[in-house]
């Protein structure tokens, strides 16, 4: 971890991955990314926990541990998703949002998604949209200020090795990056760090919608369980019940207008997950109806299947557990 | 050019106390990379956390300051990207010998191209006075106030045998030595540890009968010795200076390079190397 944020210094696109405890140790180095605002990919394939835990069964319990594992005010960039194609697409997506905002970005796969086995369509050089470096225009011998934000809150960079000598630390810095205890900068700084990415929710948003419309109750999923999820309402769909899956693919910062928008007209939600309802809570948050929104989820190391769904979806259609 | 060519004047006041050592091993720095003509935007310097780390602030390089006991760590992303550019990494004891001891032994069994440069004042300054992992036996510490029980690293002896292949001690008594010895860590092609003693008049020194930062720089004069020296067998509790290894072995980034070489060259036949 700490490696490659000393290699993405020098100009290089740069990522790391790991399981579960590792990513416990990653986070003082992932709060050094984020206060110095280095671009890096950390890939955590979930296992159960905590601890050692259950290796190396599949669970999704570092949901909230991607979002808050570091210490300190901060945000942060987590995308997730439920098949190999997506893995690479959203693998691709991690690298261009982590260059745009400048931020550590997080991948939270699961063990299913990871030992799957799968087609993968590689796409052409140019077919995809691949973000690079903003690198500053302040030539040799003018002031390069490497904490001083643009008007669109980016901050060009300039490599380790280059033209410019500048100051790197996590300690609180004013624009010269170097260590300041004013309150003014901390302030500045604090909001800079959280501003930047969840003022940009909209933008970072990525969701895959199915059987959306006419929906009774919608299930909101991610990682694998969208693959149950989806197995669920595609079966319902064919006995003429109005199901309908919201997948998420970004889970930080999370979506709260996206996931209000689409809840505003149905009758029930179903979160979809293998914990104990660390996307169930922010998804009752985000609605106007926080009563309509229910758990069905799998703790036990074992696959969350259709029928821990079917069991849920029976008692909010009254035919009982 | 001139030492201050080489410092950020616009950060000064510096942070450390009155009689400090780090200001010696700083100047010492510069003088042996003014000696040596390296370019400025050559140099990246990678430090921890502690009063030492912040050397790194003050310095007009590339300079990353980073979390406690890890600097070697950042330093070697930084070289496996840019072999070409000169890595000094300054550590505290606290840094070097403790949360960060696995990273010096690693990166001394791999040879790395990186200069250790570790500050030894045998205590934790910026926290308090904390007793370090260099602290000796008996020493008194604000954690150790009946005396320090555990017994000390010799990092000289650490280094030789997890095979850093330059290994060397000063003292910030012994500055045209240290320079010297500088001159060559950065010079030689591999790992190399710099142990440095440090005098910390504030926090070693107060409470361990040193009455001022002169007495402590005397200490060094007294109580070292050149390696080898009549006086060591003497009196076997002298502590050695100079260079106790400077070797040629292969060196990480010029062996990562070559097994990319030979990645590159394979063929690829149905999907099957």
């Amino acid at each position: 971890m700490c490696a490659i944020i000393g290699a993405s210094l020098t100009g290089k696109k740069v990522m790391t991955a790991t399981s579960g405890p590792g990513f416990s140790l990653k986070q003082e180095a992932i709060g050094f990314a984020v206060m110095t605002e280095t671009p890096c990919v950390i890939v955590n394939v979930q296992r159960g926990g905590p601890s050692t835990g259950l290796p190396t069964s599949v669970s999704q319990g570092d949901v909230m541990q991607a979002r808050w594992g570091t210490h300190g005010e901060h945000a942060i960039i987590a995308l997730t998703a439920s098949n190999n194609q997506d893995v690479f697409a959203m693998t691709v997506e991690a690298f261009n949002l982590s260059e745009t905002f400048r931020t550590p970005v997080i991948l939270l796969f699961d063990e299913v998604v990871a030992h799957t086995r799968e087609r993968l369509i590689m796409p052409e050089p140019g077919e995809i949209n691949v973000v690079e470096r903003l690198k500053t225009s302040v030539k040799e011998g003018t002031d390069y200020h490497p904490y001083l934000p643009r008007e669109d809150g980016r901050l060009p960079m300039s490599d380790f090795g280059g033209v410019h000598r500048y100051n790197v630390t996590g300690l609180m810095h004013d624009m010269w990056g170097f260590p300041s205890n004013n309150s003014k900068i901390i302030y500045g700084l604090t909001h800079q760090l959280v501003d930047k990415i969840q003022g940009h929710t909209k933008e970072i948003t990525r969701t895959k919608e199915f059987f959306i419309d006419d929906v009774d109750c919608l299930l909101i999923s991610y990682g694998s369980s969208a693959r149950t999820a989806l197995h669920v309402v595609e079966n319902r769909r064919a006995r003429g019940e109005n199901l309908g899956l919201l997948e998420l693919q970004t889970l930080w910062p999370f979506p709260v207008d996206a996931v209000r928008k689409r809840c505003a007209s149905v009758n029930h939600i179903i979160v979809v997950e293998m914990n104990m309802g660390q996307i169930f809570h922010e998804v009752k948050k985000a609605v106007d109806d926080p009563d309509k929104v229910f758990l069905a989820n799998q703790i036990d190391g074992s696959f969350i299947t259709p029928t821990d769904v079917l069991n849920i979806l029976r008692i909010i259609q009254g035919k009982g557990a | 050019m001139a030492v201050k060519d080489y410092i950020r004047e616009k950060f000064f006041p510096h942070i450390w106390c009155a009689g400090c050592g780090h200001g010696t091993v700083m100047g010492s720095m510069i003088r042996a990379i003014e000696n040596l003509g390296i370019k400025k935007n050559d140099i990246v310097v990678v430090s921890g956390i502690g009063c030492s780390s912040r050397i790194c602030g003050y310095l007009d390089f590339h300079t990353l300051h980073t979390i406690h006991g890890r600097a070697l760590a950042f330093a070697t992303g930084v070289k496996l990207s840019r072999p070409e550019l000169t890595l000094i990494v300054p550590m505290g004891d606290g840094d070097a010998f403790a949360i960060g001891g696995n990273h010096l032994i690693h990166a001394a069994r791999r040879n790395i191209d990186i200069t250790a440069i570790i500050m030894n004042n045998s205590i934790y300054g910026m926290t308090g006075g904390q007793s370090s992992p260099s602290t000796g036996y008996g020493d008194l510490a604000t954690t150790a106030p009946y005396g320090n029980i555990d017994r000390s690293f010799d990092v000289v002896k650490l280094a030789l045998g997890a095979g850093a292949t330059f290994v060397a001690r000063s003292t910030t008594y012994h500055v045209t030595s240290m320079i010297k010895i500088l001159e060559k860590a950065i010079t030689h092609k591999g790992f190399s540890v710099v142990e440095i003693l440090s005098q910390c008049p504030t926090y070693f020194g107060r409470r361990n009968k040193f009455a001022s930062a002169v007495d402590m720089l005397t200490h060094y004069k007294t109580h070292t010795t050149p390696i080898g020296s009549k006086k060591k067998e003497k009196n076997p509790d002298l502590i050695e200076r100079g260079i106790f290894t400077q070797q040629e072995q292969p060196e990480y980034c010029a062996e990562y390079d070559k097994i990319i070489e030979k990645a590159s060259q394979r063929k690829v036949t149905n999907g099957k190397v």
